[in-house]
């Protein structure tokens, strides 16, 4: 069962130049339910984000499939909003117009969203004139007024600064626990993992797959003071386990 | 002086037009100090007064106005079958695989070596002096245009495709708004070719225009005509990109 299943898939991608190909995923298999939140966490180039692209549809998989409400992915499309880890608002639209680019996004709509992220008197502002948490702010808005089934998430967080990282991870949170819309997130930041997430998926170093599940059983509101929690560290010590083997195995691997 | 560092606006008026100062009292040095006789290079007051005398006798105005009427036209014609075609080829691959190798040939003919072939074809009129701006601009302005609408962020073409556009959606909603700056300033560029090539036409087989009346000042041995038909090519030159400028930065704020 599941409302998002990754089945049997596995990609590599084709040597450049005869070189040998690269295995990028090994077979994969996750299922994801309606209203959920999950967290990908791997070590630096384990695949996560190869696995993210091809659930969004901007990847193919080698062999197996990708299901989402029954229907197969082949292609990007609306169903599944995507926030990137760059910065990729259209640069010569205003905050407003970005929210608005969405084919099922409205103007109500992204007045909505424009107060749930904060960024009311900022809506005719371009993006050029926005600080990178107050850019994915809006890119977060944007992918959620288009109201897709599944949010895939791409370390949205990642380049941001710690203090605007952790207020971002708080206000992603709260817009969670008051819609819960399914989430696919991916990061490498254990302590992201655990406070963001119901459930986390441990991907093991190149070729990645799944390597272990653990379940997070913290109590929804969150709030930042979870993570100084007795509960919190256990969780952070078994993850910081796996991570730390298949960061080793992956730095190995460069020599 | 430090590297990068920038200057006041003030500080940059000042210094752009010291330059012309010091241009024009090496002139007057040279011409009035009897360096370069007469004969070669006239001195500044000559130069003006035979200007005033230009258009005060000789109806040079419409000769300017002539000059820039075939420079707009040759490059509006240009931009009008360049630019799409640019589009096109930066959005589909298979349209540029098919006409790259060609525009990129066509690219380094000489439009002032088809002068020649054009007035066979076109006779000396209007439809040359066009066609030989045309063919100077066109190729240009169409390499560049694929270049800039091929070179669109991929990240911001993935972002659209998450948030349901279809490739037409694609090019008409992403690489299209994202270009446009840079295309307009490309254009702005060839406009300054385009006049370059405009004095070329008018050199040979032509009845009016500035580079007609140079041609002719050449016959009189007049340095004056011919310097002050030069710096009148400048000054548009000069104000045409200015314009153009201030234009692209209005209607393109967001990326200045």
């Amino acid at each position: 069962m599941g409302f998002l299943r990754i089945e049997a898939l596995t990609r590599t991608f084709p040597g450049v130049r005869n070189g040998n190909p690269t295995r990028a995923l090994e077979r994969t298999d996750l299922a994801v339910e309606d209203n959920d939140f999950i967290t990908l966490l791997g070590p630096s180039g384990c695949g996560k984000s190869t696995l993210l692209r091809i659930v969004a549809g901007l990847d193919s998989p080698t062999t197996g499939r990708v299901l989402l409400d029954s229907q197969a992915v082949t292609r990007p499309g609306p169903d599944r909003g995507m926030v990137f880890q760059s910065y990729t608002l259209f640069p010569w639209l205003t905050v407003r117009e970005n929210i608005c680019f969405g084919s099922r996004a409205t103007p109500e709509i992204a007045d909505a969203y424009v107060q749930k992220v904060d960024l009311r008197g900022f809506e005719n502002h371009y993006p050029k004139m926005l600080s990178g948490g107050m850019q994915q702010r809006t890119a977060l808005a944007r992918a959620l007024a288009n109201d897709p089934k599944i949010l895939l998430l791409d370390e949205p967080f990642g380049a941001l600064d710690n203090q605007t990282r952790a207020l971002m991870q708080e206000l992603l949170l709260g817009i969670w626990e008051a819609d819960r819309k399914t989430v696919l997130f991916v990061t490498h930041d254990i302590d992201e993992a655990i406070f963001m997430s119901n459930r986390v998926a441990v991907m093991s170093a190149r070729p990645g797959h799944i390597k272990a599940e653990l379940k997070i059983d913290l109590p929804h509101p969150r709030h930042y003071r979870m993570k100084t929690s007795p509960e919190f560290s256990r969780y952070k010590a078994e993850l910081t386990e796996h991570i730390r083997a298949e960061s080793i195995k992956a730095a190995q691997m460069e020599h | 002086m430090e590297p990068l560092k920038p200057v006041s606006h003030r500080a940059r008026i000042a210094l752009g037009a010291g330059f012309f100062v010091l241009l024009l009292a090496l002139w007057a040095a040279l011409t009035f100090g009897g360096v370069i006789p007469p004969l070669f290079l006239k001195d500044p007051v000559y130069t003006l007064v035979t200007g005033y005398n230009l258009f005060a006798e000789f109806g040079f105005a419409r000769d300017v106005g002539i000059t820039v009427w075939r420079v707009v036209g040759g490059f509006v014609i240009a931009a009008i079958v360049g630019v799409p075609l640019g589009i096109a080829m930066g959005a589909y691959k298979p349209i540029e695989a098919f006409f790259e190798p060609f525009v990129s040939f066509a690219r380094y003919l000489p439009a002032s070596a088809f002068i020649p072939l054009l007035i066979l074809w076109a006779g000396v009129g209007e439809t040359q002096k066009l066609s030989v701006i045309f063919i100077g601009s066109v190729f240009q302005i169409v390499l560049m245009v694929a270049v800039i609408v091929g070179s669109t962020r991929r990240d911001l073409i993935e972002a659209a495709y998450t948030l349901g556009a279809d490739s037409t959606a694609i090019v008409k909603r992403v690489m299209l708004p994202g270009a446009a700056p840079q295309i307009a300033e490309t254009l702005r560029l060839v406009l300054g070719w385009a006049w370059t090539y405009v004095i070329v036409a008018e050199l040979v087989g032509a009845d009016s225009g500035i580079g007609h009346m140079i041609m002719d000042s050449q016959r009189l041995l007049d340095t004056g005509q011919m310097i002050f038909g030069i710096f009148c090519i400048g000054v548009i030159g000069l104000v045409s990109d200015l314009l153009f400028k201030w234009m692209n930065q209005r209607v393109y704020a967001w990326a200045f």
